[in-house]
């Protein structure tokens, strides 16, 4: 049901600095169009300053921010705003006002038709997993941490933007919660498609959620990857530290059983041998593998058996650079 | 008071409903005008403040001065100016409401998350119509506290204008006072405490109804 595909942006040497602090350092990259970018790195490194001047709560000293081509410092900001999707950590919904009003914030800025604004409203609510009929006329109050986060990310996705800018949205619940909210939205992007500009200090959620990951450390960019490459090959020891040194566990979690290259033995010689699926990562395949104290896997597609994974092909997999 | 004189004779106060009702009205009619106008010039005062909060300070403590004057004083002084008027009886009592109005809607205003300030102005939201659609609406419990207190200030107030002969329950608590008569002087003062609990109860019940949101959870 792609409603409307996501914009392309480009960040050109984006400069910010305060006085003679420089906060973000001659900054360039570019987030293909649906694709989701995350920006990570610790406090202070820029990544919130970067975020808050693709929609110009803060404005650049110096470079340029193009969406789709457009230079954003040439357009008028409110018109911008309405333009891009804002969620924040504390969600910064309007406590006064309901849950369907929260929601229509942008669309009724738009001017959208009563009718279309009341639709859509439902048709989000519905996305997010809210009942409309019993949660339209709450008050944020009256919601759990979860509920609040997800009508703050309907909130910024009512009138369809084509960029989505996400300031560490999930920070403030606990990890249960957390781990479903990611989930979720990984579903609402590939369903919708996009662009999504997402800050985080926490490298497993930027492995998870990123297409590509932007690491940033005092304001300059240290490496622009996608997850995958940024866990074999870290840029410098930085980065190799920032990921951890578990990094080769974690690129596990990227990579899936049905995407290695699997021995080709005799299905009678894995009787006793744990059953994988194609579709599963390989840090599951070895929790499975270690769990029953096999040597090896039958991965299976559906009825179908495709081969062996064997925990040597899995060691090799783990193996990453050590950047010098 | 004259000796075996009861404090209330109630012949007179039922000879004397329609006069009563008068000085109700008369009560309210200048407290209304005196919070409503103290309502418009803190408003404005407030948003200045907000707007350049350098000012601030100097607002605030030119509304603190106008306060500590003694209301007796502050009549005395503005008679010779703008005689026995409404306009010298308005004057006084609504300097008194600035302070507090002031502190509270500057304090309501200020009061209102930053992340919600925020997240309004990154979806577009134009500064006026944060101040109109987000700030002000979640300032009205406070801005709503300080008209409470504002009101029944006022209410106690007005019982002196009489003394500039602007009627009022006072004109009861008056006429009292030189004909040595206790029943319209506590009259007088027992209909202003009234009206000051049954205004207070009215304008909770109106910030209830506008507040629908600080009622729930």
């Amino acid at each position: 049901m792609a409603e409307r595909a996501g914009a392309t942006v480009e960040l050109r040497e984006v400069t910010k600095r305060y006085g003679d602090t420089v906060a973000v350092d001659r900054l360039s990259f570019t987030v293909p169009a649906g694709r989701i970018c995350v920006l990570v790195g610790p406090s202070g490194c820029g990544k919130t300053t970067s975020l808050r001047m693709v929609n110009r709560l803060i404005e650049p000293t110096s470079g340029e921010i193009l969406i789709d081509g457009q230079n954003v410092l040439a357009e008028d900001p409110t018109q911008l705003r309405r333009r891009i999707g804002y969620v924040i950590q504390q969600t910064g919904l309007f406590p006064h006002q309901t849950v369907a009003d929260n929601i229509a914030t942008v669309p009724r800025l738009l001017d959208w038709p009563k009718e279309r604004i009341q639709a859509r409203v439902d048709e989000l609510m519905k996305l997010i997993g809210l009942d409309p009929e019993r949660m339209r006329r709450r008050y944020p109050a009256q919601l759990s941490g979860g509920e609040r986060q997800r009508v703050g990310v309907a909130r910024a996705m009512a009138a369809e933007p084509p960029l989505m800018l996400m300031d560490e949205p999930f920070a403030a619940v606990d990890p249960i919660v957390r781990e479903r909210l990611q989930n979720e939205f990984l579903r609402l992007h590939r369903s919708i498609g996009m662009t999504v500009i997402f800050v985080t200090h926490d490298i497993d959620e930027a492995i998870k959620l990123g297409d590509r990951v932007a690491v940033m450390r005092l304001g300059h960019l240290v490496q622009y990857a996608p997850p995958g490459e940024l866990l074999a090959h870290p840029a410098d020891a930085f980065v190799a530290q920032f990921v951890g040194s578990d990094r080769g566990l974690k690129r596990l979690s990227l990579l899936t059983v049905g995407g290695v290259e699997l021995e080709q033995v005799d299905r009678a010689r894995l009787d006793s041998a744990p059953v994988l699926s194609p579709a599963m990562s390989l840090r599951d395949a070895l929790a499975v593998m270690l769990s029953s104290e096999a040597q090896e896997g039958a991965v299976m597609d559906g009825d179908r058996y495709l081969g062996a994974l064997t925990l040597p092909r899995i060691g090799r997999m783990l193996r990453v650079d050590e950047p010098s | 008071m004259t000796p075996g004189e009861p404090l209330i004779r109630w012949e007179w106060v039922a000879g004397h409903t329609d006069e009563l009702t008068m000085r109700i009205g008369e009560h309210l009619e200048l407290t209304a005008i005196a919070v409503l106008v103290g309502l418009v010039i803190a408003f404005a005062l407030a948003f200045l403040a907000v707007r350049l909060p350098p000012l601030y300070p100097p607002i605030t403590w030119t509304a603190g001065i106008l306060y500590t004057i003694p209301s007796l004083a502050l009549f005395a002084l503005l008679v010779p100016y703008t005689g026995l008027s409404l306009l010298t009886a308005e004057i006084g009592l609504v300097s008194y409401t600035l302070l507090i109005l002031i502190r509270n809607i500057v304090g309501g205003i200020r009061s209102v998350p930053s992340e919600v300030r925020d997240a309004a102005l990154g979806m577009g939201y134009t500064p006026r119509q944060i101040l109109l659609r987000i700030e002000l609406p979640l300032a009205l419990g406070v801005i709503f506290a300080g008209i409470r207190v504002a009101t029944i200030t006022t209410i106690g107030l007005v019982t002196v204008t009489a003394l500039i002969g602007q009627g009022g329950l006072g004109y009861l608590i008056l006429i009292g006072i030189q004909q040595f008569f206790s029943t319209p002087l506590i009259l007088g003062a027992s209909l202003s405490v009234g009206l000051a609990i049954v205004v207070d109860g009215v304008l909770v019940l109106l910030q209830r109804a506008l507040t629908p949101w600080s009622r729930v959870a």
